[in-house]
């Protein structure tokens, strides 16, 4: 059976912290970083890469635009 | 697999669009403002149609939507952009001409412009982003807001026998016999991101089938001006703005869907 | 081949407004100016040029359509009467601080408030001063005849292309409702999509024709040092109209010892007060600005050289007066005669005003 496995990238300069991706990410597979970026804002990276399926959820609803989303099927 | 050999570029499956600019949006952390701007544009990119495309911003946290939409723009004086988009649109009938309005643009200064555009039927889209309150200016009572719900200039509440009742203007707009499609829909999570982005495309569409009047209001929040975190204003729209402002197609191809 | 037809001021705009192949009229019935527009729906020139006409649901949505459509590049014109154009003063200041270039009519009557319907000249303040808020004026011509009220259209649209910026055609109730004979000229095409591209593709939103930058039409800057910067820009403007687009007329003044200064109707009187003048052997002339903005102000200091007295008539209580006197810089006497609330005074009252106030000073 086909596995699913995808990754995001953040850009982490334009996260405003406002964590409405975290929710909205079926597989809890985004945290908050404890460390700040240039403007101060705790910026959401993956905490949990494994569990992620590349489903882009966290991405669409993501007011700043600021996730990209890679999806690969693994055999 | 490792993580690099999942970040390539033949494996992108989302990101922001090129019809986004890449300034920081002006709006405050979690603002569902900037997701509609970015559904608005992926329509536009995706019908790829942006050499014809005109939009208008108006006044209020939008006001600024020329440096984030990656489109020609005018800046319409406050409440009046219905009124450039039918200009635009009569002498332009080819393109593709939307407004993008908050509650206190369109639901109150320019209440005169949106119900006659709208009666006129004119050719455009107008995205009316609903947060229940004046953003820009701190906090302040809109013709939106709930009843009881404090405001700063309503700060015990909506009472409505003095400041009257929130006005459904999409529900008025939909009983415009020039109206040919009104929606509301929100941004709040990804499954209504997706539905909101079919409602918006299904807008624009109209206008290329030369239609007339396509109405998507987007019931938003506003975190800073409702005094809470984003995720617990997402929460508290669910439970409170969506009970009031319910969600779905109100008018489809000129027929009134739901009362 | 100049057509010629006797029509009012108002039809003869509306007329001349079809052959400058202008692309759009937005506007508002209001009196003593309703025939401009009824005039434009019954021509129905959407099967002449192709030429837009709608009417709005009030005078603020119709200069916010004019902002629209001239923020596309299209040749756009809208007309009202004083209340009207109060309302559309938001929209001026708009129009003024994004740069656009559009004109717009003004018949005036009688005023404050709701007035009256009669003539009147009380709005020259609100004209040339800016109107609106901020720190802009309108380029303003004043037409003395059905004449000037086809012509000015053309000039009209072509200072506003030049300077982009709003132009004001300053009429009133006499000249908008008088009939007088008037040459029409021959019809222009409008514009073609590609010609609006050349003439004004760097800033007008028509899309991103050829995948080039976006181009945004605004009159905002947060930054206070670029809102300088574009006050500045307009400020630059101003100069070179009064540099190169200024223009008045001076009617028997070679030899004048007294000067009337007038304009629109009020100059119309005001030349049949010279004739009754010189028959009575007082050497009186009379200088008309044609721009009110911008005011010939060297042209009136030059007079001082000349003439021992000005009187300013104005259908009024005092308005141009205050430019006049800023102009000659006390060098003579500078007194203002009109009347006001609709009365439209005669050349004989006029004369009176200028012996009394002037010669026997």
């Amino acid at each position: 059976m086909a596995k699913i496995k995808g990754a995001i990238v953040v850009d982490i300069e334009k996260c405003k912290g406002c964590e409405v991706c975290v929710p909205a990410c079926p597989s809890d597979v985004i945290g908050m970083s404890k460390e700040v970026n240039g403007k101060g804002y705790h910026y959401a990276y993956m905490a949990n890469p494994d569990a992620c399926t590349g489903c882009s959820n966290c991405a669409i609803v993501c007011p700043d635009g600021v996730i990209s989303v890679y999806k690969v099927k693994m055999d | 697999m490792d993580i690099k050999d999942i970040i390539k570029p033949e494996n992108l499956v989302y990101t922001k669009t090129k019809l986004m600019t890449d300034n920081a949006l002006s709006y405050c952390p979690g603002c569902g403002h900037g997701t509609a701007h970015r559904l608005t544009m992926e329509v536009i990119e995706e019908m790829g149609v942006e050499a014809d495309t005109i939009g208008v911003a108006p006044v209020g946290c939008s006001v600024l939507a020329y440096d984030f939409m990656n489109v020609d723009m005018q800046q319409a004086a406050h409440g009046r952009a219905p009124a450039l988009a039918t200009a635009i649109s009569r002498t332009w009938p080819d393109k593709y001409v939307f407004t993008y309005q908050g509650d206190g643009d369109l639901a109150a200064i320019g209440t005169a412009e949106t119900i006659h555009a709208c009666n006129r039927g004119e050719n455009i889209v107008i995205i009316f982003v609903n947060n229940g309150i004046y953003g820009m200016t701190g906090g302040q009572m809109a013709p939106t807001t709930l009843p009881g719900m404090p405001s700063s200039t309503s700060p015990y509440g909506r009472d409505t026998a003095k400041m009257g009742f929130p006005l459904k203007m999409t529900e008025l707009i939909a009983n415009l016999p020039g109206v040919y499609s009104v929606t509301r829909q929100a941004v709040h999570t990804p499954k209504h991101v997706r539905k909101a982005k079919k409602a918006i495309r299904q807008a624009f569409e109209n206008t290329r089938l030369k239609r007339g009047l396509s109405f998507v209001e987007i019931v938003s929040n506003c975190n800073s001006g409702w005094k809470m975190t984003p995720n617990q204003a997402n929460e508290w729209l669910e439970e409170n703005m969506l009970s009031f402002y319910e969600l779905g197609d109100i008018k489809v191809e000129g027929q009134l869907v739901k009362k | 081949m100049a057509e010629l037809k006797l029509m009012k001021g108002n039809e003869a705009i509306a007329e001349a407004a079809i052959r400058a192949g202008v692309d759009a009229y937005f506007g508002y019935p209001i009196t003593p100016q309703s025939e401009v527009i009824e005039y434009l729906m019954s021509e129905q020139p959407e099967f002449r040029t192709g030429m837009v006409v709608l009417q709005a649901e009030s005078e603020v949505a119709a200069i916010n359509m004019v902002y629209g459509a001239a923020g596309t590049g299209k040749k756009v014109l809208t007309s009202s009467s004083s209340p009207g154009i109060s309302l559309k003063q938001e929209g001026i200041s708009y129009l003024a601080g994004a740069e656009l270039p559009a004109v717009i009519l003004n018949v005036v009557r009688g005023g404050p408030g709701l007035g009256t319907i009669q003539p009147s000249q009380a709005d020259y303040f609100q004209s040339v001063k800016g109107g609106g808020h901020g720190d802009y004026h309108m380029y303003v011509l004043a037409p003395a005849s059905v004449q000037e009220m086809a012509d000015f259209v053309e000039d009209a649209f072509e200072m506003a292309y030049k300077y982009l910026t709003p132009v004001l055609i300053l009429s009133d109730g006499i000249i908008g409702q008088m009939m007088e004979k008037v040459y029409l000229k021959d019809q222009q095409p409008r514009w073609t999509d590609e010609e609006i591209q050349k003439i004004s593709g760097k800033w007008a939103t028509t899309g991103r024709i050829g995948g080039r930058e976006r181009n945004i039409i605004t009159s905002l800057d947060l930054q206070s040092e670029k809102m300088e910067a574009r006050v500045h820009r307009l400020q630059a403007k101003y100069k070179k109209m009064a540099e190169e687009d200024l223009r008045f007329e001076k009617i028997q003044c070679d030899d004048a010892e007294y000067l009337i200064v007038a304009y629109g109707s009020s100059a119309r009187i005001a030349q049949k007060t010279v004739d009754l003048a010189r028959e009575k052997g007082i050497k009186v002339g009379l200088f008309r600005p044609i721009t009110l903005f911008p005011f010939p102000k060297n042209q009136l200091m030059e007079m001082t050289k000349q003439v021992k007295g000005i009187l300013s008539v104005e259908l009024n209580m005092g308005q141009m007066v205050e430019d006049i006197r800023l102009s000659v810089e006390h060098k003579v006497p500078v007194e203002h005669f009109g009347r006001t609330g609709g009365i439209i005074h005669t050349p004989e009252e006029v004369l009176a005003a200028l012996e009394q106030k002037i010669i026997k000073r």
